[in-house]
C-alpha cells in the first residue's frame, strides 16, 4: 500500500497538434496523500482543471502516468475509477429529483435497494437537505444545488473527491458558509479532496496542502503557511498575496538595493542580481534616520477599514506598500510627502529563482 | 422611465397587418369547417345545419379504408423515420467536430431541399425496377417512400433538443459509474425525450398529409385519405370532403394540444 491517494507522473496533456499544439499540461508530477485537502490553485489557463479531467478520466493523458492508491489507472475510463466530481455547473439530473441524483452513483454499481435508501438518506443528512428529498433539483436555490451536488459525489464513498471549482458561483456569504461546510464533510468523511480554484484566500484557509500552477506547470507544492511565507518564485509571491519586490545584488552578508541601501541578509552563499520579497505586513514605519532603517518617504496611502495601506518609495523611487492596522483616531502621522525610515521584521526578507 | 427597447409592436400598421394575416390564414380554414355542417349538397351555399355529410364520410367504405390505410403508413413511417432520426442526431451531435459533417447534414435534410416531384418521379422509377424484380406489391413501398421524406421532420427537433443539452450531464452520468449504455437509458433518452416526441408528431402529420409522393409510389387500390379526397374533387365536390377535412383538421390539432401539454410539464 501506498501513502498516496492520487499521482500524476509526468502527465502531459497537448491540445491541437503538429504547430499549433498547445501544452496545457506540461510535464506535471505530483503526490496527494490519502485523506488530505489538497488544492490546485492557479490562474484560468494554467492546467489545474486539466489535471482534475486526467484523474475523473474525461480526458487522456498524452503521455505520462495517473495513479491511484499506487494502480496505474490511466487506461481506464471515468465509469470505472472510484474517483467523483462535484462539477462547476454542478451537473444535476434535472429530471430527477433531490434523492434520484443522490441515488444515481449507487444504483449504477448495482447496491441493492435497501443499502441505496439508506445511504441517501445519510447523505441528504450529511449536507442537511432531508426536506428536500422529493424535489426536482431546478426548484432548489444555487447553494442547496451545490450541496446535492456533494451528497451525489459523496454517496458512493469515492476514494477521491475532485471538485472543480465548485464555488464560484455562489455569492460571498454563502461561499464563506460552504467552505467551512466542505472543511467539515471532508474531516467527516476523511475522503482525500482534490479541491480546484483561482481564489488564493478559499486555497489558503480551506486546504492542507496546496499546488501552484502557472503555464501547465506546478511552480511550488507545500502547506499553506508555507506558500506563503516562503514562494520559491516570482509567480507564487505574486498570485498568493500582495508582495514588495525589491531589485538587490546579493553579497556575501549583505544585500544591495537599487537605492543603495545595504541591508543585512544572509543569503546562503547565493550572489549577483536577484529579486527580494517582501509582504506589505511585514514592513514598519519608524522614524527617519532610526539606525537599521531605510530612508524613504510617503507617497500616499489607501484605507480599507481594518487596515491602511501605506505607499512609500525608496530613494531611487522604488514603490513598498506597507500594510498598517489602521489607528480608531486616523492616522496623523501618515502625512503624504513625509520622510520615515522602514524596516522589514526578522526574516521577512524572501529571495526568489525567477 | 418608460422602456425604450425596440418593439415590433410600435411599428405603425403592425395591428392591421397582424389582423390580415390571421385572417388570410384563417378564414380559408373556418369555411372549409362551416361548410362541413351544411345541409344542402353545394360547399357554397349555405342551407341549413347538418351532420348529414359527417355521417356520410363515416358509412363510406372508401373513405374508411383509405383513412386506417393513412394512418398504418403514418404510424409506421414516423415511428422508423423518429428511431433512425434520432440515431443520425446522436451521431451528429454526441462526438467531435468531423470531416464532411456539413455534408451528412446536407444528406440527412434533402427531401427539405430536393423538390418533392423529383423524389416523386425517382422512386416510382425506382420502385417499378423493385417491384418487377420480387414482385412485392403491399403497402411497403410507401411506407419508405414516406419514412424518407419524414426522416428530416424528425431530426431537427431532436437534434435542437440534443444541442440544448448540457454536455457535462453525461460527463456526469459516466463519472457516476454509468456505462455508456446506462448513461444514455437513464440520463440522455428521458432529457431527450420531448424532441423524440415533437419530432414523431411533425413526422406523423407530414405523413398524413401527404399527397404528391404517395400519388406517384401507390398502386392501384392503395389511396391514402388525401389521394381519395384528390379522386373526388376531380368529380362532384359535396361537402363530403369538408367533412373529412375537419375531421383531419381535428385530429391534428389534439396532437398539437397533446404536444404542448406534455412538452410544458416536462420543463
Amino acid at each position: 500500500m501506498t501513502e498516496y491517494a492520487i499521482e500524476a507522473r509526468n502527465a502531459v496533456k497537448a491540445f491541437g497538434q503538429g504547430d499549433v499544439a498547445v501544452r496545457a499540461l506540461d510535464d506535471v508530477s505530483i503526490q496527494i496523500r490519502k485523506g488530505e485537502f489538497f488544492t490546485l490553485l492557479g490562474p484560468s489557463g494554467c492546467g489545474k482543471t486539466t489535471l482534475l479531467r486526467l484523474i475523473a478520466g474525461f480526458e487522456t493523458p498524452t503521455s505520462g502516468q495517473i495513479l491511484l492508491d499506487g494502480q496505474d489507472i490511466t487506461a481506464l475510463p471515468p465509469n470505472r475509477r472510484p474517483v467523483n466530481t462535484v462539477f462547476q455547473s454542478y451537473a444535476l439530473f434535472p429530471h430527477l429529483t433531490v434523492a434520484q441524483n443522490v441515488a444515481f452513483g449507487l444504483q449504477m454499481l448495482g447496491r441493492p435497494k435497501a443499502e441505496v435508501d439508506q445511504t441517501v438518506e445519510r447523505m441528504l443528512a450529511l449536507v442537511k437537505l432531508e426536506p428536500m428529498a422529493g424535489r426536482k433539483t431546478s426548484q432548489l436555490s444555487g447553494g442547496q444545488q451545490q450541496r446535492v451536488a456533494l451528497a451525489r459525489a459523496l454517496a458512493p464513498t469515492p476514494k477521491v473527491l475532485l471538485l472543480d471549482e465548485p464555488l464560484s458561483a455562489l455569492d460571498l456569504k454563502l461561499r464563506k458558509e460552504m467552505q467551512v461546510e466542505l472543511k467539515r464533510l471532508q474531516t467527516e468523511t476523511g475522503i482525500t479532496f482534490v479541491f480546484v480554484t483561482h481564489d488564493q484566500e478559499e486555497a489558503l484557509t480551506m486546504s492542507d496542502r496546496i499546488g501552484v500552477m502557472s503555464a501547465g506547470k506546478l511552480q511550488q507544492v507545500g502547506a499553506p503557511r508555507e506558500i506563503y511565507t516562503t514562494p520559491v518564485n516570482r509567480f507564487v509571491a505574486s498570485f498568493i498575496g500582495e508582495t514588495n519586490f525589491l531589485p538587490a545584488v546579493l553579497g556575501a552578508t549583505e544585500a544591495v538595493l537599487g537605492s543603495g541601501d545595504a541591508l543585512a541578509l544572509n543569503a546562503g552563499g547565493k550572489t549577483g542580481p536577484a529579486t527580494l520579497a517582501v509582504r506589505p505586513e511585514q514592513v514598519r514605519i519608524v522614524s527617519a534616520g532610526e539606525p537599521g532603517s531605510l530612508p524613504a518617504t510617503i507617497t500616499g496611502w489607501v484605507y480599507f477599514g481594518t487596515d491602511t495601506h501605506v505607499h512609500l518609495a525608496l530613494r531611487d523611487g522604488t514603490e513598498v506598500v506597507a500594510r498598517l492596522q489602521s489607528e480608531a483616531t486616523g492616522d496623523s502621522a501618515l502625512t503624504k510627502g513625509a520622510a520615515v525610515g522602514l524596516r522589514f521584521t526578522d526574516g521577512a526578507l524572501q529571495i526568489l529563482g525567477d | 422611465m418608460a422602456d425604450r427597447n425596440f418593439s415590433a409592436t410600435r411599428i405603425p400598421g403592425f395591428a392591421a397587418i397582424a389582423i390580415a394575416a390571421f385572417v388570410i390564414l384563417y378564414l380559408p380554414i373556418f369555411t372549409l369547417v362551416i361548410y362541413a355542417f351544411n345541409a344542402g349538397q353545394s360547399i357554397a351555399v349555405w342551407e341549413g345545419v347538418s351532420l348529414h355529410w359527417f355521417a356520410r364520410a363515416w358509412d363510406n367504405e372508401a373513405v374508411k379504408s383509405a383513412t386506417l390505410r393513412s394512418l398504418v403508413i403514418a404510424v409506421s413511417a414516423s415511428a422508423i423515420a423518429t428511431s433512425v432520426a434520432t440515431m443520425a442526431a446522436l451521431g451528429t451531435t454526441r462526438r467531435p467536430n468531423f470531416r464532411g459533417q456539413t455534408f451528412i447534414y446536407v444528406m440527412i435534410n434533402q427531401p427539405l431541399m430536393v423538390p418533392e416531384i423529383v423524389t416523386a418521379v425517382a422512386l416510382l422509377i425506382f420502385f417499378g425496377v423493385v417491384k418487377q424484380a420480387t414482385g412485392y406489391q403491399g403497402l411497403g413501398y410507401l411506407i419508405l417512400a414516406h419514412t424518407a421524406f419524414c426522416i428530416p421532420f424528425a431530426y431537427l427537433p431532436i437534434r435542437a433538443r440534443l444541442e440544448g443539452m448540457d454536455l457535462s450531464l453525461e460527463t456526469a452520468a459516466a463519472d457516476l459509474y454509468a456505462s455508456d449504455w446506462q448513461t444514455f437509458r437513464y440520463v440522455t433518452l428521458p432529457l431527450l425525450f420531448p424532441g423524440i416526441i415533437a419530432g414523431a408528431m411533425l413526422a406523423f402529420v407530414i405523413s398524413l398529409d401527404d399527397v404528391v409522393i404517395t400519388e406517384f409510389v401507390k398502386a392501384g387500390g392503395q389511396d391514402t385519405l388525401p389521394t381519395y379526397m384528390l379522386g373526388q374533387m376531380r368529380r362532384a365536390i359535396t361537402p363530403e370532403v369538408n367533412a373529412i377535412s375537419t375531421g383531419l383538421l381535428a385530429l391534428t390539432v389534439v396532437l398539437l394540444t397533446a404536444f404542448f401539454l406534455l412538452t410544458r410539464k416536462k420543463g
